[in-house]
């Protein structure tokens, strides 16, 4: 008996759906068996990482405050990945978004209210946008691979971020420590829900979602985007520009990272230290196809991942296992939901043994 | 600058060279079978805990080796099924073993935090080593002189040997090499392995010469420095070691700016930010790229398959 992969004429609706819960599932199954085998209690890690957060109202704000960043960023980089374009540099243009706002609240001086914040926030979409637009301009004007540039394009950026923190913008009261000067209160993003970090980026990620989505499932764009990747051909014979798609995949994830690091920067830390860049960048690429590169997917599967963050914190202290050990679980999400993909686009057919069919694997 | 200085100097230039020039020569062959693995700094810290606890549990450092690499190829197996196998995304794949690289090194690491090596020198005899000019060629760890001695072999493997050839084959037209009866997926599956044993001797660099001990997320980003030596190189393994080299240099220069300016000794460098210096690898590998990209794929050695999926169309 061998294994045969037949091409669904459809992606399979119920795979589609089911996969990623089973993949969250799998995930949590064994987590707790591995922990088990290596000496730390399995069911309570995998309970805190994965239930504790949603279970304790007082966790929701943590939350909440760590899946905006994630979904935003996800949701322009899905886009990118539905027409093939491969952004992996989401985490600098994240941190120049920063930048950016960061530079208008200094501008600003003493000012503040809805316009500089306004502005602060379009600096930050327009500061992402332009760092995403490298990429592009190497890709479509000498076919510069677009993974390995926004990739160095990233690092770049944390050296950026270094040099102004710890240079021109060091905050001059900050006793000599690389970060900006915190922001004004008149600077800083509203708090929605009184007594909570939540603040207007949070509403911005859970609106956002549905904006993208009436705007990929109705617009001539959205279905331009779609053709683009699912099939190349028939887009150049359609007449849809392949170059043009290039610079809108990454316009619209730099765009988006830069406005999850305006937002994340004027509504959550207020300031810029060499800890900000936490890696929203690169787990955005998984939450994007956790999410399915839908984007009420990424919305669903953002709030997953940041329930896992703030439960690799809470483990942190409850079974003593490292805070990044969240990333183990995060991996793992990924690979199932990467190794079922296949089960999504593809029938497993068992055939007889056919020896005779030539060399294959 | 004395000349005690400048030996100082050139000895910790290799040092900060030799795991990225490791974890290159690895990742080299892996992209020159049409196979982009991000993974690079997951599988370095794989490799770092490994070397570390073998080290630690045997008292034996060439274990400790054995084990990195080991422990890297490991590692590299994980990313291997999905990609090879499951034709998973070769980006989101390789992202996601450098998130459970790190996650996973850190667990591991739970055990051996705050334990200490002999750290793994030089092993030839003081009278040689300790001299000035004798420290410069037999100073180091026995691992700087296999990386070295790894450049010629990559090298003479890839371009004179019959599997070197079939591995640039698969790389370069996988559909061509499946045709005439080679397996694309074993042949990946080695060059996977093998990128994954570098990796792994590279990050235990950190952990059993540079500080004989264990630390969380400790090879610092030097995985992603490696990925960018590849492409500097233009996919070429002299220019790789001269990379590497170079790319040392500039790391250097990034410490030197940090740790006492240079006011002093070369006072026209002292209005360059350490940061300039940290970002040096990524701006001339943009530029390398572009240039290499510009010219078109006649004559480059980027392989032409590289971060494709290979579906045999049957």
């Amino acid at each position: 008996m061998r294994l045969k992969l037949e091409k669904r004429p459809e992606p399979s609706l119920l795979m589609l759906v089911a996969a990623p819960v089973a993949s969250v599932l799998l995930t949590m199954i064994i987590g707790v068996v591995v922990f088990d085998l290596i000496g730390i209690k399995g069911a309570k890690a995998v309970m805190d990482i994965f239930l504790t957060p949603i279970l304790s109202p007082v966790k929701w704000q943590d939350v909440a405050a760590k899946a905006a960043p994630l979904i935003i960023i996800a949701l322009g980089l899905s886009v990118g990945n539905r027409a093939q374009v491969w952004n992996i540099g989401a985490e600098g243009q994240y941190v120049i978004g920063a930048l950016a706002a960061a530079g208008v609240g200094i501008a600003a001086g003493a000012s503040g209210g809805p316009d500089v914040l306004l502005l602060m926030i379009a600096a930050g979409m327009i500061g992402g946008a332009a760092w995403g637009g490298i990429p592009a301009l190497l890709r479509t004007r000498f076919n510069v691979n677009e993974i390995l540039s926004s990739l160095m394009l990233t690092y770049v950026a944390l050296q950026v971020l270094g040099f102004m923190v710890g240079g021109p913008w060091k905050d001059p009261n900050g006793r000599n420590f690389p970060a900006t000067a915190p922001l004004a209160d008149n600077q800083t993003l509203p708090i929605i829900v009184p007594g909570t970090t939540i603040h207007l980026g949070v509403a911005v990620a859970v609106i956002l979602p549905f904006v993208f989505w009436i705007l990929m499932s109705r617009s001539v764009f959205g279905f331009q985007i779609r053709v683009v990747g699912s099939a190349p051909n028939a887009a150049r014979h359609g007449g849809f520009d392949a170059g043009r798609t290039i610079w809108l995949a990454m316009l619209i994830g730099g765009g988006m990272a830069g406005l999850a690091g305006s937002l994340e920067f004027s509504g959550m830390l207020h300031k810029i230290d060499l800890g900000f860049p936490s890696g929203y960048g690169f787990t955005a690429i998984i939450v994007s196809f956790l999410g399915r590169l839908n984007p009420i997917g990424c919305l669903v599967a953002g709030i997953v991942m940041a329930v896992t963050y703030v439960g690799g914190q809470m483990a942190q202290t409850s079974v003593h296992i490292p805070n990044s050990t969240a990333g183990i679980f995060q991996a793992m999400m990924l690979f199932f939901i990467l190794a079922s993909d296949i089960l999504v686009r593809y029938r497993v057919r068992l055939l007889p043994s056919a020896k005779t069919v030539g060399a294959g694997e | 600058m004395s000349p005690e200085y400048i030996i100082a100097a050139i000895v910790t230039i290799v040092g900060l060279t030799t795991p990225i020039l490791l974890a290159g020569l690895g990742e080299l062959v892996v992209e020159k079978s049409g196979v982009l693995n991000l993974g690079v700094e997951g599988m370095m810290l794989v490799g770092a805990i490994s070397g570390f606890g073998v080290t630690v549990l045997t008292f034996s450092p060439w274990l400790g080796v054995l084990g990195a690499a080991a422990g890297g190829a490991v590692a590299s197996m994980l990313f291997a099924v999905l990609v090879l196998q499951l034709n998973s995304n070769q980006v989101a794949t390789g992202l996601a073993l450098t998130i459970f690289g790190t996650g996973l090194s850190s667990l591991l690491g739970l055990s051996f935090t705050g334990r200490i090596i002999v750290p793994f020198l030089s092993v030839f005899p003081d009278a040689l080593a300790k001299n000035p000019i004798g420290r410069l060629i037999f100073g180091y760890s026995p691992i700087v002189y296999f990386a070295l001695i790894m450049v010629p072999a990559v090298y003479w493997f890839l371009k004179s040997t019959r599997a070197g050839l079939i591995l640039r084959a698969v790389g370069e037209n996988d559909h061509s090499a499946h045709s005439i009866g080679y397996s694309v997926v074993m042949v990946r599956y080695a060059a996977i392995a093998f990128g994954g044993a570098m990796a792994g001797i590279g990050g235990a660099y950190f952990s059993m010469v540079i500080t004989p001990m264990w630390a969380e997320k400790m090879t610092a980003g030097r995985g992603w420095i490696a990925l960018a030596l590849v492409v500097f190189a233009g996919w070429r393994t002299g220019r790789l070691l001269a990379g590497a080299y170079f790319f040392g240099f500039l790391m250097w220069l990034e410490l030197f700016a940090k740790a006492n300016g240079f006011g002093t000794t070369l006072p026209f460098l002292q209005v360059i930010p350490s940061q300039f210096w940290a970002a040096m690898p990524y701006v001339m590998t943009i530029v390398a790229l572009t240039i290499i990209s510009a010219r078109g794929t006649a004559g480059s050695n980027a392989p032409a398959c590289l971060g494709r999926p290979f579906l045999p169309s049957t």
